[in-house]
């Protein structure tokens, strides 16, 4: 099935457009509403987006590798980013801030292991539900 | 190692193992990536069970939020003990799956997702907060239906739908209960909610009872609410019906065991007449609905529902040497009821199939599966010196204190039906000549795979035969175990700290 010109025209501004804001979600993410699961999800959208217009084979080749790998790879960051409180010796998950360059009025530039653990969830999201839709999509 | 750190790792622990297997599934790095987590797990399992003895229960709050805020995990002897009990049967299952799981299923994810499972279960063991149970429960409802249609055979696809429909209304109902416990209470953690219940309308909090009861039931596949049960296990690969067998309605019962001796104590009298009725029409259902089964997986299956009567019965009746009773069956009942999966398994491997009218002659070929088989359905059936004796004996013989009689009755008729359908698997797969004349023989196998196969399965009966020889340490565990459960303030304190208690 050949998608219209209209969709595919659409797609190659959007796609671009969705990952860039699936990243302002995530990072907004901490203080705002926002964070991984639905940048994750937005992402996804973009890439499912792309799979519409231009076929599930195209969507995997932009991928680069394979969405389970992707959500299991956010897995292993999530609880890498979880497991990193045990340096410091407090509780699985305990959120670790590093501030650098602080000035005499600001606290600097905030480092945490929150950030890392909310880039895993929004790996784990997006691998997994691309992984649902591709296999729907080419199955049909 | 603090609690801090021990309670979250025997979580932690099978989803990195799960996330290196995932990684690594297309060779044979794999599966003993799997295997050698699964030993890890079941290591840092009985470092816990080490821990909880000498010291008590003990807790520990993620992210050093403290409880009642944040997510609590709480390690009594019972979530201990079945901590050990689920590293086990992982490592069990997991030395199996080398030799039956083959590549195609190793590289859609096989031990991802079955690793993925295993925390799940350890997860619902050891969490201490109503919310995270339901996401455990989650966890492991969608792994356990990855692993049940993989292979997707039309069969398994036609178990699945049923298994994640069912399991679904469960959920539904599991959450409505936690909605409005939350809005009667505001407040998720198990030990807050103890504290808590008694201040609250006792008619309410029957009727919230009633809807755990309910979603847990579907769950733990007690009477009548069981169906899905023997719909599916007899449909996926044999690893992962021993592992569902073994461990995925025993969580029901433990959650059972927990939200019925912890928070829904009010009336007890109306929840806990209503169990005892369910314990019993379950383990009636389930022998007759063995008995009238002629496949090998589809006996073994009914007979789960039919053993999960007698773990319930022992919370139905409350006493300490039932809760006991019920605790010492679920250890022993996991075993046992894991490892007969693993026979069968390895029966269908050299005879061609799990029909008991298709294959037979197994005595005759392979002597030694016959006496691997033998010991573990003894036990099922409660025959002296079996674990499962034990097990029974003190569920008779707490029902008989209370002069239960027809209870007593019923859990002793059902041993002897129990008996019955193994006679039938006995005859019919091991004594009866081969219908295709030929003589089934371990020796078909590669030495690798027999190795593989044999070796949890001889493990799994050694253990059966310890526990039943010498019980005596185990029921002294299993004791300390039902006497936390009647007073849990050791776990309130674990939990909330002991200032807090007296406020």
């Amino acid at each position: 099935m050949k998608s219209s010109l209209i969709v595919r025209a659409a797609t190659r501004l959007l796609v671009g457009l969705l990952l860039m804001f699936s990243i302002w979600m995530l990072l907004r993410g901490h203080n705002e509403p926002g964070g991984g699961f639905i940048g994750g999800l937005i992402a996804a959208t973009g890439f499912i987006l792309y799979a519409i217009a231009h076929g599930c084979r195209a969507a995997r080749e932009a991928l680069r590798l394979e969405p389970q790998t992707i959500a299991m790879v956010g897995l292993g960051v999530a609880l890498a980013a979880g497991a990193f409180a045990a340096i410091p010796g407090d509780a699985l998950f305990t959120g670790q801030w590093l501030f650098l360059w602080p000035g005499p009025d600001t606290k600097g530039i905030p480092i945490s292991n929150i950030l890392v653990f909310d880039i895993g969830v929004y790996l784990v999201v997006m691998g997994s539900v691309l992984t649902l839709v591709l296999a729907l999509e080419e199955e049909v | 190692m603090s609690a801090t750190w021990l309670l979250p790792l025997p979580i932690v622990l099978p989803f990195a193992t799960a996330v290196l297997a995932f990684l690594f599934r297309r060779g044979p790095e794999g599966r003993w990536i799997s295997v050698f987590g699964s030993a890890v797990t079941l290591f840092l399992g009985v470092l816990l069970l080490i821990e909880v003895l000498s010291y008590g229960p003990q807790a520990a709050q993620m992210g050093e939020w403290p409880a009642p805020f944040g997510i609590t995990l709480v390690a009594d002897t019972l979530s201990a003990v079945m901590v050990v009990i689920t590293g086990i049967t992982g490592l069990a299952v997991a030395v199996y799956a080398v030799a039956e799981i083959d590549g195609d299923m190793e590289e859609l994810g096989y031990h991802a997702l079955f690793q993925v499972l295993i925390a799940g279960v350890s997860g619902a063991f050891l969490t201490g907060d109503l919310f995270n149970l339901y996401v455990w429960f989650e966890v492991m409802l969608i792994s356990s239906f990855g692993l049940l249609v993989l292979g997707g055979k039309r069969v398994q696809l036609d178990a699945g739908i049923k298994y994640v429909t069912l399991n679904l209304v469960s959920t539904i109902l599991f959450l409505s209960g936690i909605g409005l416990l939350y809005g009667t209470t505001g407040t998720l953690n198990l030990a807050d909610l103890s504290r808590i219940a008694p201040t609250v309308d006792p008619g309410l909090m029957t009727v919230i009872a009633m809807m755990f009861m309910v979603g847990f039931g579907v769950k733990a596949a007690v009477f009548p609410l069981f169906f899905w049960l023997p719909a599916s296990y007899h449909t996926p690969s044999f690893a992962v019906s021993a592992v569902f067998a073994g461990l995925l309605t025993k969580v029901g019962v433990y959650a059972m065991m927990r939200m019925f001796t912890l928070v829904f104590t009010q009336d007890i009298a109306f929840t806990h007449t209503i169990l005892l009725w369910v314990a019993c029409l379950t383990m009636v259902t389930g022998v007759l609905g063995a008995a009238a089964q002629t496949d090998f997986r589809r006996i073994l299956s009914f007979h789960i529902i039919s053993q999960i009567g007698y773990m319930v019965l022992g919370l139905a009746l409350m006493t300490p040497l039932a809760l006991m009773g019920g605790v010492f069956y679920l250890v022993h009942h996991i075993i046992v009821k894991a490892n007969l999966f693993l026979v069968s398994g390895v029966a269908n491997r050299i005879a061609g199939a799990t029909e008991l009218g298709h294959i037979g002659g197994l005595y005759k070929g392979a002597p030694l599966l016959a006496f691997l088989f033998l010991i573990p359905a003894f036990s099922l059936a409660g025959f002296p010196p079996l674990s499962g004796f034990w097990a029974k004996y003190v569920l008779v013989k707490a029902s008989m204190d209370l002069q239960l009689w027809v209870v007593a009755f019923t859990a002793l008729a059902v041993g002897l039906m129990t008996i019955y359908s193994m006679t039938k698997i006995w005859g019919q797969a091991f004594w009866k000549p081969h219908p295709g004349g030929t003589v089934p023989s371990l020796s078909t196998l590669r030495p690798g795979e027999r190795m593989a196969l044999l070796t949890p399965i001889g493990a799994l009966a050694l253990m059966t035969v310890l526990i039943g020889l010498f019980p005596e340490p185990f029921v002294l565990v299993a004791e300390r175990a039902a006497g936390e459960l009647l007073d849990p303030s050791a776990y309130i304190a674990a939990v909330l700290g002991e200032e807090e208690i007296l406020q």
